[in-house]
């Protein structure tokens, strides 16, 4: 069954894949922009596991400021899309 | 008043009795009248520079001082001043210069040109007319009543004196009351018949009623009453007042009515300052005196003792003088001794209405009999003068009843000394030796803590009563130089303290070993007073408990290191916290740049392009600056991070954000409606 599970993800993978390839550029772009913000929060999360939260001001201001940044972008590409139009 | 100085005790002795000696006759409260110690300090402070003085002022100042107190062998300044004075009335001068000439001449005499004063005194006569300050008109009639005192067929008299005494009234208003009475002084000699003489004697009466008083009876005016412009000094102030009242008094026929007691109140002010250190102050002090000894109103008689300190063992006599305040005799009078009385019992008076009998060789009055029950101790005698010639009561200023602190010093007898170490629970005598005050031999003892110790005396005045004095102190000194003083109580005339050793363990630092003993009693009436070194003793006591180490005092300090500079604190920072090695934070500080690479990367393979950037020329400089505004912004953010303070950067930012909501408005809402006009076509 195994080799059918890991099947069955790859051919979930690709069609999430090429569901997600059909989407226009433009909310692509914000997706990109979202996954990046996401990820230097999270590197600064490890960073402070790492040392220890002392300046706990930096981190702070780190992690909520790409977390709000992304969570504007989000805003942005419910906005834009144009499903939601009835919205 | 009496120390317990360490020194060798003869040394203590003497200076015991000097010190006692000098403490009473300070207290002297009745100030004395004019003395030769005046005579020698004015010849030293009025001493010339060189020949001759500073200004005329001072010069006046010196010959007028010299004069009042017929000081002996005074610099001859005649060679010197002379010719100043005859160059300050010839030529013209300031009229503050002019009118110290003219004084200075007076005194001095020097050959002066009649012409010379017809000259001046047509000058002052107009000076009178347009003088326009008080002080003006104060030197010009000055100076005109000096020339009608040195050359008296020159004419000097004013054409409109009236006129003159009503400018000076209006000028007097406004400049302040002190001048005022000056210048009555000057402007009734020159206007005689005119002056309103009842206005100013109310004035008089008024400034007088202004006067200040001291507790003792002493009058003085103030400055701050009066409103004058410089700071005067209330010597200054008190002897313009006397000057103008004297001179007016001389002037007028009527009698002003001020109280004697005020006349005699300003007279001790004078007298109570002493020798002033100052050559103007001495000056005010010595002619307001002068004027007070000769003027109509009142003159005042100083009662004074030229000792109040009185041995009962020498036999001393009370000798009182009454003399004028220059130190002058009085007229004939008796002094009584109303009354006197110890400080200790007022009611009771030991002496009773006794008259003085007058010594004409030395000018004292001296009470010959002394009653014997005077004793040791302090008292006050009430004194009062009669004049012989009854009308004498209205010419003279007596004073009335006058208190005199007087001191009977006498020798005390000290008997009966013994000291004893005693058994503490029995109290039964171990060693007893008697000891003699008087003499010089000292006693040896030892004690354990278990004993007592007791020495007792008895103190007897000359008359038989007990005798309390101001200090009756026993003092045990360790060989380490630890001190312990003990008050000595009495109960009447025995005098006795117990140390009992068991108490004073703790206190005594539980060291063991030789203690000297002294004993001093003193007072300042007791001729005898003594700090004596009575001996030693042994004292054995326990060792200290361990658990109460005792602390021992530090000894006397040198005060330099107890004022001197402390251990220097150095602060303790708090330990700063640990920090990740610098290695590591840059290895993430490179990982968190990572996902913009990443995302800049994928942004091309996006396919991301300029096409709707627009091309034509207004837009596109607005699209260029929003996009500029938006890089600026995120400079400020580095910017900020690395340099600038809050402050700064949100002020910045609040510019830009202003510039770029501007800019950026134009451009989007410029793609809107392009992309609007788009949809539509």
């Amino acid at each position: 069954m195994a080799r059918s599970t890991s099947k069955d993800a790859q051919d979930l993978f690709r069609a999430l894949w090429s569901a997600y390839s059909a989407t226009p550029t433009n909310l692509k772009i914000i997706d990109l922009y979202v996954i990046y913000a996401v990820f230097t929060a999270l590197i600064q999360v490890v960073y402070m596991a790492l040392v220890g939260s002392f300046p706990f001001n930096s981190f702070l201001s780190g992690v909520l400021s790409c977390i709000g940044t992304a969570v504007l972008a989000v805003c942005l590409r419910i906005q834009v899309n144009k499903e939601n139009k009835e919205f | 008043m009496l120390l317990l100085p360490r020194m060798a005790s003869n040394l203590a002795r003497s200076l015991l009795l000097l010190l006692f000696a000098f403490s009473i006759c300070d207290a002297v409260a009745i100030p004395g009248p004019i003395s030769d110690r005046h005579r020698s300090a004015a010849l030293e402070l009025f001493a010339p520079h060189h020949g001759s003085f500073a200004s005329l002022e001072e010069t006046y100042e010196a010959l007028r001082v010299f004069e009042i107190l017929a000081v002996g062998d005074k610099p001859d300044v005649r060679t010197t001043t002379c010719p100043k004075v005859l160059e300050n009335l010839g030529s013209p001068t300031p009229l503050k210069d002019l009118f110290y000439a003219l004084k200075v001449n007076g005194i001095l005499k020097c050959k002066v040109n009649k012409d010379v004063f017809k000259d001046i005194a047509s000058k002052l006569k107009a000076t009178v007319k347009d003088a326009k300050t008080l002080v003006d008109l104060y030197y010009s009639i000055g100076s005109l009543v000096l020339i009608k005192d040195q050359a008296s067929d020159v004419d000097v008299l004013l054409a409109d004196a009236n006129g003159t005494f009503q400018t000076i009234k209006a000028l007097s208003q406004s400049d302040g009351k002190w001048r005022y009475t000056d210048k009555p002084e000057s402007s009734t000699y020159a206007a005689a018949p005119y002056c309103q003489v009842n206005s100013v004697k109310n004035d008089i009466l008024k400034l007088f009623d202004s006067i200040e008083k001291y507790d003792d009876g002493t009058f003085y005016f103030d400055e701050k009453l009066v409103g004058g412009h410089e700071h005067q000094g209330s010597i200054s102030t008190t002897s313009s007042v006397v000057r103008g009242v004297s001179a007016f008094a001389a002037v007028t026929s009527g009698k002003i009515n001020l109280p004697g007691d005020k006349i005699l109140g300003l007279a001790k002010f004078f007298l109570g300052i002493g020798i002033p250190g100052d050559a103007k102050d001495f000056f005010n002090q010595i002619e307001s005196l002068a004027l007070l000894e000769s003027n109509r109103i009142s003159i005042p008689l100083v009662l004074s003792l030229p000792a109040t300190v009185y041995s009962l063992s020498n036999k001393d006599q009370i000798k009182v003088r009454v003399n004028t305040v220059l130190g002058s005799a009085a007229p004939p009078l008796t002094v009584k001794l109303v009354r006197a009385f110890s400080t200790g019992a007022k009611d009771s008076a030991i002496i009773d209405n006794k008259e003085l009998k007058y010594d004409q060789n030395s000018g004292h009055h001296v009470l010959d009999v002394l009653p014997n029950k005077v004793d040791v101790g302090t008292y006050v005698f009430v004194f009062e003068m009669v004049l012989h010639d009854s009308d004498g009561e209205k010419v003279y200023a007596t004073g009335g009843q006058i208190h005199v602190p007087v001191y009977f010093t006498g020798i005390v007898k000290v008997s009966n000394a013994e000291i004893a170490v005693l058994e503490n629970d029995l109290g039964s005598v171990e060693t007893q030796k008697t000891l003699d005050l008087a003499g010089n031999d000292i006693v040896s003892l030892s004690a354990n803590h278990l004993q007592k110790l007791r020495l007792s005396f008895r103190l007897t005045t000359p008359l038989g009563h007990a005798f309390k004095p101001h200090q009756a102190f026993l003092k045990l000194t360790h060989e380490k130089k630890y001190e312990h003083i003990f008050v000595v109580g009495n109960a009447g005339k025995k005098f006795e303290i117990v140390l009992d050793f068991l108490g004073l363990v703790e206190k005594f630092y539980y060291l063991s070993g030789r203690y000297d003993i002294e004993l001093t009693v003193g007072d300042a009436v007791m001729e005898n007073s003594f700090l004596r070194p009575l001996g030693h003793v042994e004292l054995d006591l326990p060792e200290a408990p361990t658990s109460k180490a005792p602390r021992l005092p530090p000894l006397a300090v040198d005060p330099y290191t107890r004022y001197g500079p402390k251990a220097e604190i150095t602060h303790l920072f708090r330990a700063p916290e640990k920090r990740p090695p610098t290695q590591l934070s840059l290895i993430f500080l490179g990982l968190t740049l990572l996902p913009l690479i990443a995302f800049l990367v994928g942004l091309l393979r996006l396919g991301v392009n300029f096409r709707n950037f627009p091309s034509s020329a207004v837009p596109a400089t607005y699209a260029i600056l929003f996009h500029l505004g938006i890089a600026a912004i995120l400079v400020l953010y580095v910017l900020f991070w690395l340099k600038l303070d809050l402050f700064t950067t949100l002020k910045t930012a609040a510019l830009l954000g202003v510039f770029l909501l501007f800019v950026g408005h134009r451009i989007l809402s410029h793609l809107a409606t392009t992309s609007a006009k788009l949809k539509s076509a």
